[in-house]
C-alpha cells in the first residue's frame, strides 16, 4: 500500500479506489497549514479528554479554602478557584463534557437537518410547504432563547442542555440540506436512476444525501464554535451543568464575581473555549477544501 | 417498437403554460434508427423525456411494443425495454460514483445476476477497458463519461435506445467514436434508436429516417436518402439543409 498504488490512475479493486479517494482529500487537507492546526489541537483535546484522570495534577472537586484564589504558580499551574480548587485540572477533567456536548449535538442536529431538509426538497409541494414552515417557526426565535426555553421545561442539567442546543440548531441545516436538493434533484444523473426504475428512497438515500453529507460536514465544523459557546451560555446561566461539575461555561460564571482581582479564574476556561473553537473553525476551512465537489480536484 | 400519436407535452399552468409539442405523431420500426432534428427549443427532447417518463404533463398516446404507456407510471418492464443516452455526460453520472457503482447499481436494480461478470462484458461493450471500473467520473474524458452512460443504458439490456444529442458536448474526433460505437453497438444487439439531433449530418449519418421539428410541430417525415439528395418537400426543411451546409460565398 504505497503512495503510487494510493494515487494510481486505474484503480483495480473497489478497495484502492475507496482509499485513493481517501488519500486524495487528506492530501489536500495536509496541505492547508492551518487546518492541520486545528486538526492537531482537536486530537489533543480528545486525547486530554480520554486520559483526563491520569492527566490531571489534582482531582477537580478538592476543596482547599485556605489556598483560594491563588495566582498561576508552579504549585497551580493556572491558579485555584473560589474555592481553592485546581483550576488546570478542572480545565483537563471540563474536556470530556465539552467533547460529550460537542459530539452529541454534531450527531444529533445535522442528522435532524438533511433528514427534513432533503425530504422537503426533494418530494416538494404540500410536504416542502409544512416541513419549511416548521423551520421557519424555529428559525424565528433566537437559539439561546428557545434552548433557555427547553432547558426551563426539561429542567436544568447537561443533559437537557445539550438536547436543547441539537433541537434548535438543526434548522439551518434542514434549510441548506434543501437547497442543496432542489440544485440536485433535477440534474440528468437522478434522471438517469429513475429511468432504472429506483424508487423515491433509494434516490434519497444514495445518490442525494451523498451530495448534501459534505457540505453539512463542513457547516457542522465551523458551527461548533458556536454550539461551544452556547452551551458555556447555558452554563453561565446556570442551566446547563450543575456545580461542581468542571464545565467551562459554568467556570466562567464561578469567575465573574472576582473577575477585576483575580482574573484567572474566569480568563483560564475563557482561553480554553476560545483555543477549542478556534481549532473547530480552522478545521473547518480545511474541510471544506477538500469535500467542497465544486472547488475539487479536475 | 414506438409510436406516438397526436402527442402534446405542455409546460406550467395558464397563463403561463407553454406549448412545447403540438401534436406530434409518428412511428418507429422495430430495427430503425430515426432520427429527430430541428433547433434549439422545437420540442425535439422534450418528446424523449415524455416517452422516458421524465414529463408528466402529455397527452396523446405512445405506445412502446405495442403498449400503450400511462401519463406518470412506468414499470419495470419498460425501464427494461427502453433506456435513455444524455446529452451532457458531465451532468449524468453522479459525481461521488465510480463507474463500477454507476453499473452495478443500475444491473442490481434491473434485476440481473452474475454482476461481477457482466460489468466487465459492459466495459468491453463500450469500448473501456477493465481498467476503467473503479475510475470516479473526474478521473474519466468527456467521451469516456459519454461510454459510461451509454454501458449504463445497455445494462438492462434494452431494445430501444432514446439518445438525447448524445455527441452534442462532445469534441469533433470524439464525436465520430461515439457515434461509431452507437452505430456498432446497434448492429451488434438489434437496437432501435431514436436520437435527438441539430446536426443535419450526424443524422444522416446514423439514421434510417427523420422528422424536421419546428416550434413544437412535426414538419415533415422523411427518409435519409430524401435528405441526402435534398429533395426536401417543406421550405423549412430546405432552410435547415442550406443552413447546415454552411454560409454560402456570396
Amino acid at each position: 500500500m504505497n503512495r503510487a498504488w494510493l494515487l494510481s490512475d486505474a484503480p483495480q479493486t473497489r478497495r484502492q479506489a475507496r482509499m485513493g479517494a481517501l488519500y486524495q482529500g487528506w492530501l489536500t487537507f495536509r496541505g492547508n497549514k492551518l487546518a492541520m492546526l486545528g486538526l492537531i489541537v482537536l486530537v489533543l483535546l480528545i486525547g486530554m479528554a480520554v486520559l483526563a484522570p491520569w492527566l490531571a495534577p489534582q482531582s477537580p472537586f478538592t476543596q482547599n479554602l485556605a489556598g483560594r484564589l491563588q495566582p498561576p504558580s508552579a504549585e497551580h499551574w493556572l491558579g485555584t478557584d473560589a474555592l481553592g480548587r485546581d483550576i488546570l485540572s478542572r480545565l483537563i477533567h471540563g474536556s470530556r463534557i465539552t467533547l460529550f456536548i460537542v459530539g452529541t449535538v454534531a450527531l444529533i442536529a445535522p442528522v435532524i437537518g438533511l433528514f427534513i431538509g432533503t425530504v422537503a426538497g426533494f418530494a416538494g409541494g404540500w410536504v416542502d410547504q409544512v416541513l419549511m414552515r416548521i423551520t421557519d417557526i424555529f428559525l424565528a426565535f433566537p437559539k439561546l432563547i428557545l434552548a433557555l426555553a427547553f432547558v426551563a421545561a426539561l429542567g436544568a442539567s447537561i443533559t437537557n442542555a445539550v438536547l436543547a442546543l441539537a433541537l434548535t440548531a438543526w434548522p439551518p441545516y434542514a434549510r441548506l440540506a434543501r437547497a442543496e436538493t432542489l440544485t440536485i434533484r433535477n440534474a440528468d444523473f437522478i434522471a438517469a436512476a429513475r429511468l432504472q426504475g429506483a424508487g423515491p428512497l433509494r434516490l434519497l438515500i444514495k445518490h442525494i444525501w451523498p451530495l448534501c453529507v459534505s457540505s453539512l460536514i463542513v457547516r457542522v465544523a465551523l458551527d461548533m464554535a458556536g454550539i461551544i459557546l452556547s452551551a458555556a451560555g447555558l452554563g453561565f446561566l446556570g442551566l446547563g451543568a450543575q456545580p461542581p461539575m468542571p464545565e467551562w461555561g459554568a467556570m466562567i460564571s464561578d469567575g465573574r464575581t472576582y473577575i477585576l482581582d483575580f482574573w484567572w479564574v474566569a480568563a483560564m476556561p475563557g482561553i480554553a473555549i476560545f483555543i477549542v473553537s478556534m481549532a473547530f473553525n480552522l478545521l473547518g476551512d480545511g474541510l471544506r477544501d477538500v469535500l467542497d465537489p465544486k472547488g475539487a480536484k479536475e | 417498437m414506438l409510436t406516438v400519436d397526436r402527442l402534446n407535452v405542455w409546460f406550467g399552468h395558464p397563463p403561463d403554460r407553454v406549448d412545447a409539442v403540438k401534436d406530434a405523431s409518428f412511428t418507429v420500426a422495430q430495427g430503425e434508427s430515426f432520427g429527430l432534428v430541428g433547433e434549439s427549443g422545437s420540442g425535439k427532447s422534450t418528446i424523449l423525456r415524455a416517452v422516458a417518463g421524465l414529463i408528466d404533463t402529455w397527452s396523446g398516446t405512445i405506445e412502446v411494443a405495442g403498449r400503450a404507456l400511462a401519463a406518470r407510471k412506468r414499470d419495470r418492464a419498460f425501464y427494461k425495454t427502453v433506456q435513455m443516452v444524455f446529452q451532457d455526460p458531465y451532468a449524468s453520472l453522479h459525481p461521488r460514483h465510480s463507474v463500477d457503482a454507476v453499473l452495478s447499481e443500475t444491473l442490481r436494480l434491473q434485476g440481473m445476476d452474475d454482476i461481477d461478470r457482466r460489468i466487465p462484458r459492459l466495459l468491453d461493450d463500450v469500448g473501456l477497458g477493465r481498467g476503467f471500473r473503479f475510475r470516479y467520473p473526474h478521473q474519466l474524458s468527456g467521451g469516456q463519461r459519454q461510454r459510461v452512460a451509454i454501458a449504463r443504458a445497455l445494462a438492462a439490456e434494452p431494445r430501444l435506445l432514446l439518445l438525447d444529442e448524445p455527441t452534442s458536448a462532445l469534441d469533433v474526433s470524439v464525436q465520430a467514436e461515439i457515434l461509431n460505437l452507437l452505430s456498432d453497438l446497434r448492429a451488434e444487439h438489434g437496437l432501435t434508436y431514436v436520437m435527438v439531433s441539430h446536426d443535419l449530418s450526424v443524422v444522416g449519418h446514423m439514421c434510417d429516417r427523420l422528422a424536421v421539428m419546428q416550434a413544437g410541430r412535426i414538419v415533415e417525415v422523411m427518409g435519409v436518402d430524401a435528405l441526402r439528395q435534398g429533395t426536401a418537400r417543406q421550405d423549412y426543411t430546405r432552410q435547415l439543409i442550406a443552413a447546415s451546409q454552411g454560409y454560402a460565398r456570396a
